[in-house]
């Protein structure tokens, strides 16, 4: 296998006495989906931060990994290079559709927004690469012109994702992409995430609480506890053998339908 | 001091001088702190630089931006000339010219080749400017992002980061509605290749104009506190998409007082009954026609 895409060592970070991260180490390889599972609270959403370069950790080292082979030092980089590589290589997915989109932009714009910021000067060009993500996302492209509010939640989800993708990232942050929706919203989501995946060959690595969407999707788990990460390997070994106390409990306390 | 008579066409009786005031109303270190604004500006074509902007005997939105870069840069010798949407006669344009033919007493003109300093508000004059000549806009609001991004601080890093995306979605938007770009003032530009720039409300139709124009051109925002400005032969481009390239927008007549199908037209309605006229809004360009063509008549008989 290739060298990985993105590596992070020794990871710390507390916000006062409460330690979001406590020497949090991952790594990530092109194409594949990592999960990170874990209760409320366990810093989760903190990791995807920091590894994102949203945040900068107290302690440790993220590097990138460019297509190019040379490895950055994600908390060194620049703003602008680090804000290029959020909207090139990288891709954010949030929980809240509203936090991804533009509410008052149509949801064309929306899509070529990321293309025009990339230097996308043609707008017949950005019309026709917007119109065919929505295609790939399941919106009508009759609805282009649309505003996102008018959309439903799954349907803003969806032209979150197309929206983040348009740029052919080969990472892509999703941040609970499922929250908030219902089950068989989640579902269809889920199976287009998964679709999308492995079509492109993206790298993933998500955060979720939900034992099912994390089976689904990822190829590679981490349950992080109090900042730890308690436990991690594939993901049917963790979850159909799981060693630690903590993950033993998440299993078991998954509702059977 | 004042110009002679005969080069001056100002409408006003000549103007008494006060006295108690500095040169130009504007005492002289803050005239400096202005000038160092504006050399930082010119230094940076385009860049926002914040300055301390003072109260002035008119009200925001009439111009006080303008005002206090005309106070800083003119001297005694110079020839002012004030436009309000082109016009020479109108209030804001008279009270200008007033309060400098008063405050510094500076020759006044409504001539624009005549003029060494032409202060505007949303209009560049028709004629061309020259080396040596400065134009002062007066400008409402300086960030062009201002509708699209709420926070300063914000704007800023954009600008910073060169990250003009924002505006180009806005401009999509705009074909998406309504199959064109539907700015037709305000129309933001490039400078030089760096910073976005709102070239004041003028009509889209000037913005060529700002292109490698030989005059200096200074922007001035009182109310926002803020000074830019552009050099003389920078590139100034506005923005658009390839297969929607700019273009400036003219109504599709002629001036019914001196014919003119180049400049641009203000649409006067005449009665209450629908009529109405097209003339220049540039009062000076179209009386400096007029003028030309009687004379071309008379020598004709």
């Amino acid at each position: 296998m290739s060298a990985p895409l993105l590596e992070a060592s020794g990871l710390r970070l507390s916000f006062g006495a409460v330690p979001a991260l406590d020497d949090v180490a991952l790594s990530i390889w092109p194409g594949e989906v990592v999960a990170i599972v874990g209760e409320s609270g366990s810093g989760k959403t903190t990791l995807l931060r920091v590894l994102s370069g949203l945040v900068r950790p107290e302690a440790g080292e993220v590097l990138y990994r460019d297509p190019a082979g040379a490895t950055h030092p994600v908390q060194a980089m620049g703003d602008a290079a680090l804000r290029r590589l959020h909207r090139t290589d990288w891709g954010f997915v949030h929980q809240n559709p509203r936090d991804g989109l533009r509410l008052g932009v149509s949801a064309g714009g929306n899509i070529g927004e990321r293309l025009m910021a990339t230097g996308a000067r043609h707008y017949g060009g950005i019309r026709q690469a917007a119109a065919e993500w929505l295609q790939r996302v399941e919106i009508d492209p009759a609805r282009m012109d649309a505003l996102p509010r008018t959309f439903s939640g799954g349907m803003q989800q969806r032209l979150q994702i197309a929206r983040t993708l348009v740029t052919h990232p080969r990472l892509v942050f999703m941040d609970e992409p499922t929250g908030g929706l219902d089950v068989s919203v989640q579902a269809r989501l889920l199976d287009l995430i998964r679709a999308l995946v492995a079509d492109l060959g993206l790298a993933v690595l998500l955060v979720t609480h939900d034992i099912a969407a994390a089976r689904l999707l990822a190829h590679r788990l981490l349950v992080m506890r109090r900042g730890q990460v308690v436990e991690q390997g594939l993901t049917d070994r963790v979850l159909d053998d799981p060693q630690h106390e903590y993950t033993q409990l998440l299993v078991a306390s998954v509702l059977a339908a | 001091m004042m110009a002679p008579g005969a080069e001056n066409r100002s409408r006003e009786a000549a103007v008494e001088t006060v006295t108690g005031y500095n040169f130009g109303y504007l005492d002289e270190n803050t005239k400096r702190m202005i000038r160092r604004a504006l050399l930082k500006a010119v230094a940076i074509p385009g860049h926002q630089v914040p300055f301390g902007s003072r109260e002035m005997p008119l009200p925001y939105g009439w111009g006080t931006g303008g005002i206090q870069v005309t106070a800083s840069i003119i001297g005694p010798g110079d020839r002012l000339k004030v436009i309000d949407q082109g016009a020479d006669d109108t209030t804001n344009a008279v009270s200008i010219r007033r309060f400098f033919a008063r405050v510094a007493g500076v020759g006044t003109t409504e001539r624009t080749a005549d003029a060494t300093i032409v202060q505007t508000r949303h209009r560049i004059p028709e004629t061309p400017l020259r080396e040596g000549q400065v134009l002062v806009y007066q400008v409402p609001m300086p960030e062009p992002l201002f509708r699209l991004e709420p926070r300063v601080a914000e704007t800023k890093r954009l600008h910073a980061l060169a990250d003009y995306s924002l505006m180009h979605v806005k401009l999509y938007e705009d074909i998406a509605r309504t199959g064109h770009i539907a700015t037709s003032y305000n129309y933001p530009v490039m400078v030089n290749g760096r910073y976005l720039m709102s070239p004041s409300p003028i009509p889209a139709f000037d913005n060529p104009k700002m292109h490698r124009m030989a005059a200096l051109q200074l922007f001035g925002a009182g109310r926002e506190k803020r000074i830019y400005a552009v050099p003389p032969y920078t590139e100034v481009r506005s923005l658009d998409f390839e297969d929607h390239p700019f273009v400036p927008i003219r109504a599709d007549a002629a001036c019914e007082l001196c014919g003119s199908r180049e400049s641009y037209l203000d649409e006067v309605v005449t009665d209450d009954r629908g009529g109405r006229m097209f003339v220049c809004s540039d009062t000076d360009y179209c009386t400096t026609r007029q003028g030309t063509q009687g004379s071309a008549r008379e020598a004709a008989e």
